[in-house]
């Protein structure tokens, strides 16, 4: 199956002006989505900036404020019940039984969710395989580490085969190689037809996402496949070497046409208005006017450069 | 059958997670048995051997004879003898005694008079049992009331008593019997109560119930699955309550042991509905623990169990009626102590009924699958 922007893409979950108050806090403010089926969906944002409340407004956990759901046809939050046996929602924070083993944890969810013994067995077999839980089967679930809770929690919100799985950052405790793993079970499932939602603060996962939201303070303030994402930027990204970078780094700040600056190690990766085609002598005179030797050469803009100045327009609205 | 499968599925995991929680597994046990054995033993309404004190000015045969029979009641024990009045009210201020009797030398003279009392007793007021006893001391046949002032004690044993008392069911007046079957209400109750109580509002705050509530299971599935293993466990508790009761303090079961067991069922059921009740109000194990204590004082209160019930004032009757408790306490003596069987306590049956109905509908009415 190969994406293609003409295909008209059934949706699995659509939202309309979903918003979500908490008092006077606005946790989700009018999103607009359209997540496709059989994709992995990317929810991209800082801390706070509702992810997982828009995750809960999704499987009905939360009732909307305003705004309407439907997920995979079913209307949300009235059609939960119905909707409850096609998802697998993994929470941001384990919610597994601390106090059972792995396989108990595993036994309980596969009968929670129907399955008759024999499929129990031989999903469960399946999925301590896959997400290499087999050395930890009889451990208890609260003596386990992050990263290893993770998987057992991967591993019993698929034990069902959900048409949608919903991962609140998933691999938040997970190291690289397990991360590595974990990704590409994802992509087996979403061949398979599973729709995925993952909500996420590593950038290299969010560019690994077939589309994603990057969302800031409630609301979806950049949406799309994330290489047109960056393509788009309204910005160009500059290298800037210099041996006192962090001197050069607050001179920089001082410009009102640099958008952000970012240190990485001795370089730092500056953006800049795209109107602005004499930026990177500009860097440079201004830099030597504060006795700071530099060598400036455009780049090309990456997830994070969208993901800096996405949140960083919004923040300047907020003042 | 997936209804089944996920109602089976909630007993187990419930069982599973009792079985390692070792101290609400040994409070299933240790409840009852430090229940029974303070109430059996150091609640103990039959009081005796309060500590005495006796100043004796007239030091005669009579005075004497007076002395040994209040000895005799075993109600009280003589501590010690004082000199005079003085030196008796300061041993009771200090707390030595707790009664004193005070013998005038002009004992044989003030016998002769029926308008005159005979000799004074000292009572620590601040202790309301003592109180009581005072009374029963007070009221007891002197010796030298019964004849004149020279005839022996034995004189006034032959004076009949005004009524002749004959106790029913108990007629050597134990607490034990009176208590006892009551006590498996109350130590239902309590633990019945707290354990359900606690059930779910746990899963919410260690966040299990993020998930659950996004499994395809469905109230009554994950109610039935909470309630099911603790009617198991209020059995055992009520076995062990029956058996202490028995070994220990020769509580009689005079009815059936099936309408015993039926009657502790019902009541099992409708504790666990309220504690079901509280775990879908309580925000928190704590709130919980606390709601559980605001319905068990009025239990333990207007129930019976601490006061006769017919003796309470109107509304307390009426609060009390609501109780699961006061029924169960009806049942409970009618069965064990009278020999009735349930269906000649029909009503306090479909009382208990009823409060089970009504707390689990309120419960699954009130339990939302939603953070909010
Ligand atoms: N139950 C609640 N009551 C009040 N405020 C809440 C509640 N849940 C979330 N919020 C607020 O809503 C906002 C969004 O929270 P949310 O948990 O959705 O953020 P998030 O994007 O998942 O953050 P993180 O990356 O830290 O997980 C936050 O400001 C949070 O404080
Ligand atoms: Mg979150």
């Amino acid at each position: 199956m190969i994406a293609t922007d003409t295909a008209p893409e059934t949706s699995a979950i659509v939202a309309r002006r979903l918003t979500r108050r908490f008092g006077s806090l606005l946790a989700v403010n009018n999103v607009n989505l359209s997540i496709p089926a059989a994709r992995i969906y990317g929810f991209l944002g800082p801390n706070g900036s509702g992810k997982s409340t828009t995750i809960r407004l999704l499987c009905g956990l939360l009732e909307p404020s305003a705004g309407t759901v439907t997920v995979l046809g079913f209307d949300m939050p009235d059609e939960a019940d119905e909707l409850r046996q096609n998802i697998g929602y993994m929470t941001q924070r384990f919610s597994l039984y601390e106090d059972l083993s792995v396989a108990e944890n595993l036994q309980f969810m596969a009968r929670i969710y129907g399955l008759s013994r024999t499929q129990a067995k031989t999903k469960i077999a399946a999925n301590v395989e896959q997400y290499r839980l087999g050395r930890l089967f009889k451990q208890r679930a609260g003596t386990l580490s992050g990263g290893q809770k993770q998987r057992l929690a991967l591993a019993s919100v698929t034990l069902h085969e959900p048409r949608l799985l919903l991962l609140d950052e998933p691999t938040s405790a997970v190291d690289p190689q397990s991360r590595r793993d974990f990704w590409d079970s994802l992509f087996t499932l979403a061949e398979s037809g599973t729709t995925i939602l993952v909500s996420t603060h590593f950038m290299d996962e969010a560019e690994r996402c077939h589309r994603l939201a990057i969302l800031d303070a409630g609301a979806v303030v950049a949406e799309g496949e994330p290489q047109a994402l960056a393509n788009d930027l309204k910005a160009s990204v500059l290298e800037v070497s210099t041996t006192n970078p962090q001197q050069a780094r607050e001179v920089l700040r001082q410009i009102a046409w640099v958008g952000s600056v970012t240190q990485l190690g001795n370089r730092l990766r500056v953006t800049v208005s795209r109107t602005r085609t004499d930026a990177p002598t500009e860097i440079q005179a201004t830099l030597s006017d504060a006795g700071i030797a530099s060598e400036t050469r455009e780049t090309r803009a990456n997830l994070e450069d969208v993901f800096v100045a996405a949140t960083a327009r919004a923040q300047q609205a907020d003042a | 059958m997936s209804w089944w499968t996920r109602t089976i599925a909630i007993m187990v995991k419930e069982v599973r997670q009792l079985s390692r929680d070792r101290i609400t597994f040994g409070m299933i046990v240790g409840i009852p048995l430090l229940q029974i054995t303070l109430f059996g033993y150091a609640i103990n309404t039959d009081v005796r051997n309060i500590g005495t004190g006796v100043v004796d000015l007239a030091g005669s045969s009579l005075s004497r004879m007076l002395i040994a029979d209040i000895e005799q009641t075993q109600v009280v024990k003589f501590v010690r003898a004082y000199a005079d009045l003085t030196a008796l009210s300061d041993a009771i201020r200090r707390g030595d005694i707790k009664l004193g009797i005070y013998i005038p030398s002009d004992i044989e003279r003030r016998s002769g008079d029926p308008q005159r009392n005979v000799a004074q007793l000292l009572v620590d007021g601040s202790d309301p049992t003592i109180s009581s006893i005072a009374q029963r001391i007070v009221n007891m046949p002197l010796p030298s009331r019964a004849g004149s002032a020279n005839t022996s004690a034995f004189a006034s044993q032959s004076a009949a008593p005004t009524f002749s008392v004959r106790n029913y069911f108990n007629p050597e007046r134990r607490s034990a019997v009176q208590i006892v079957p009551a006590l498996i209400g109350v130590i239902l109750t309590l633990t019945m109560v707290l354990f359900t109580a606690v059930a779910i509002v746990r899963e919410r705050e260690r966040g299990n119930f993020e998930l659950l509530v996004t499994t395809p299971v469905r109230t009554v599935e994950l109610m039935v699955g909470k309630i099911v293993p603790y009617i198991a466990i209020g059995m055992v508790q009520v076995s062990i309550v029956l058996l202490v009761g028995s070994l220990l303090f020769n509580v009689p079961i005079r009815g059936q042991v099936t309408d015993l067991y039926l009657a502790s069922l019902l009541f099992v059921m409708a504790s666990l509905g309220l504690g079901l009740t509280i775990s879908t109000v309580a925000q928190s194990q704590f709130q919980a623990m606390q709601l559980t204590f605001f319905v068990f004082l009025p239990s333990i209160l207007l129930s019976g169990f601490m006061f006769p019930f017919d003796g309470m004032p109107q509304a307390a009757q009426w609060v009390g009626s609501v109780l699961p408790l006061t029924h169960f306490i009806e049942l409970i003596r009618g069965i064990m102590l009278r020999g009735a069987g349930v269906l000649e306590l029909t009503t306090h049956v479909y009382a208990l009924v009823a409060f089970f109905c009504v707390a689990m509908t309120i419960a699954m009415l009130r339990f939302v699958k939603r953070l909010d």
